[in-house]
């Protein structure tokens, strides 16, 4: 049987496919919205990497070298 | 075999459409109601965003549980004449891709609701699934008829879900949304086994209307509408209750209580001669007692918020 670019079968489960693409699509979003609403509930955020982290610093002022 | 006979048309192939129906998409939009009154009306602020997620993930562990319950029972479904055309007995979905999708999605359900929210809302939407399909859908419901009664538990999780997502524990007037979910249950589905009579007969679940006999079915729907409005009423005198709440539950349960009466008070042959008008009726009229208190309970939590009442 000749391969066909698009063969009767992917008319036929077209909305099937078209379905679980978006509510896959639709995940995501949520995922992506969860993440958001999460992380900007937890309060200000420090970057931990190449930036100075204040509570490190020793009181006395000799931060280390 | 050739690619041709792998891939041939099958009849009545399922459309996504099927799928969704798996899920029982009526039933879950009564838990996406009760769910997101139990979460507004609770004590606690959420993130709109996690709150929505909360109730997406309980409404889809509800209908997880409706994909197992439709895998169980498509025997039976098929018998019935209001189940017969649902995707697994009609053919379009295989009962193992029921099976699939039931367990995924009550996984994923359960494991993201605790992510999205805590551990007590999670365990007690796990706690719901496994109440649904396991002990009312495989055990109950073809063994008691009281199937109806203890099965319902699982319809009255919901809010106290939603309230669990929200506070992270559960108090009195969460397990008293569940008292009347819970309470409302059989007398609801008992004036559907009255005049949907042949129905449950054929596919042999033993519903009060075969193993009792219609009369005492009659009796049963008004004694737990008599237990089911000191519920109502109760709620109504708790930290959610209000003005608009108790209205409500007064009138509501009155016309309900009514309703009853008079199912109690007819027998077969004068309900065979109106073809069950009042047993229709209190059916339809049950439906509306339902959404109506809880959309009582949100009004109420809207006047609290606006500093009304």
């Amino acid at each position: 049987m000749a391969i066909r670019a698009t063969h009767e079968l992917h008319k036929r489960r077209f909305s099937r496919n078209l379905g679980v693409g978006l509510a896959l699509a639709a995940f995501i979003a949520v995922m992506f919205g969860l993440t958001v609403a999460k992380v900007s509930n937890t309060g200000p955020i420090q970057g931990f990497d190449h930036v100075v982290r204040p509570e490190l610093v020793p009181a006395d002022g000799t931060a280390a070298q | 075999m050739t690619d041709a006979t792998i891939i041939e048309a099958r009849e009545g192939e399922a459309r996504f459409g099927d799928y969704v129906a798996l899920l029982k998409p009526r039933v879950m939009s009564l838990v996406v109601f009760t769910a997101l009154a139990g979460l507004l009306v609770a004590p606690a602020s959420i993130h709109p965003m996690i709150g929505f997620s909360a109730i997406l993930f309980i409404a889809i562990g509800a209908g997880a549980s409706g994909a197992l319950n439709m895998w169980w029972d498509a025997d039976i479904d098929a018998v019935m004449r209001r189940t017969s055309k649902r995707p697994v007995p009609a053919g379009r979905v295989g009962a193992d891709e029921a099976l699939a999708i039931g367990i995924a999605l009550s996984g994923m359900s359960v494991v993201m609701l605790a992510l999205a929210t805590n551990l007590v809302a999670a365990g007690l939407l796990a706690f719901t699934i496994f109440f649904y399909a396991v002990i009312y859908t495989m055990w109950l419901k073809r063994w008691t008829p009281q199937n109806i009664v203890i099965g319902g538990a699982a319809g009255a999780f919901p809010p106290v879900i939603g309230w669990a997502a929200a506070t992270g524990s559960v108090s009195v007037e969460a397990w008293l949304m569940f008292a009347l979910i819970f309470m409302w249950t059989p007398p609801h589905f008992w004036a559907l086994a009255l005049f949907m009579k042949s129905d449950y007969d054929d596919a042999g679940v033993p519903m009060l209307t075969v193993t009792h006999g219609r009369k005492a079915t009659r009796a049963h729907i008004l004694i737990y509408t008599a237990i089911l409005a000191p519920a109502a009423l109760a709620l109504g005198l708790t930290s959610i209750g209000g003005p608009v709440y108790l209205a409500v539950a007064i009138l509501m349960n009155g016309w309900m209580l009514i309703g009853a009466a008079r199912i109690w008070r007819r027998d077969e042959a004068v309900a065979e001669t109106d073809k069950y008008a009042v047993e229709k009726s209190f059916f339809r009229f049950s439906l509306y007692y339902l959404f109506a208190h809880f959309a009582a309970l949100l009004a109420d939590a809207a006047l609290r918020s606006g500093g009304i009442v």
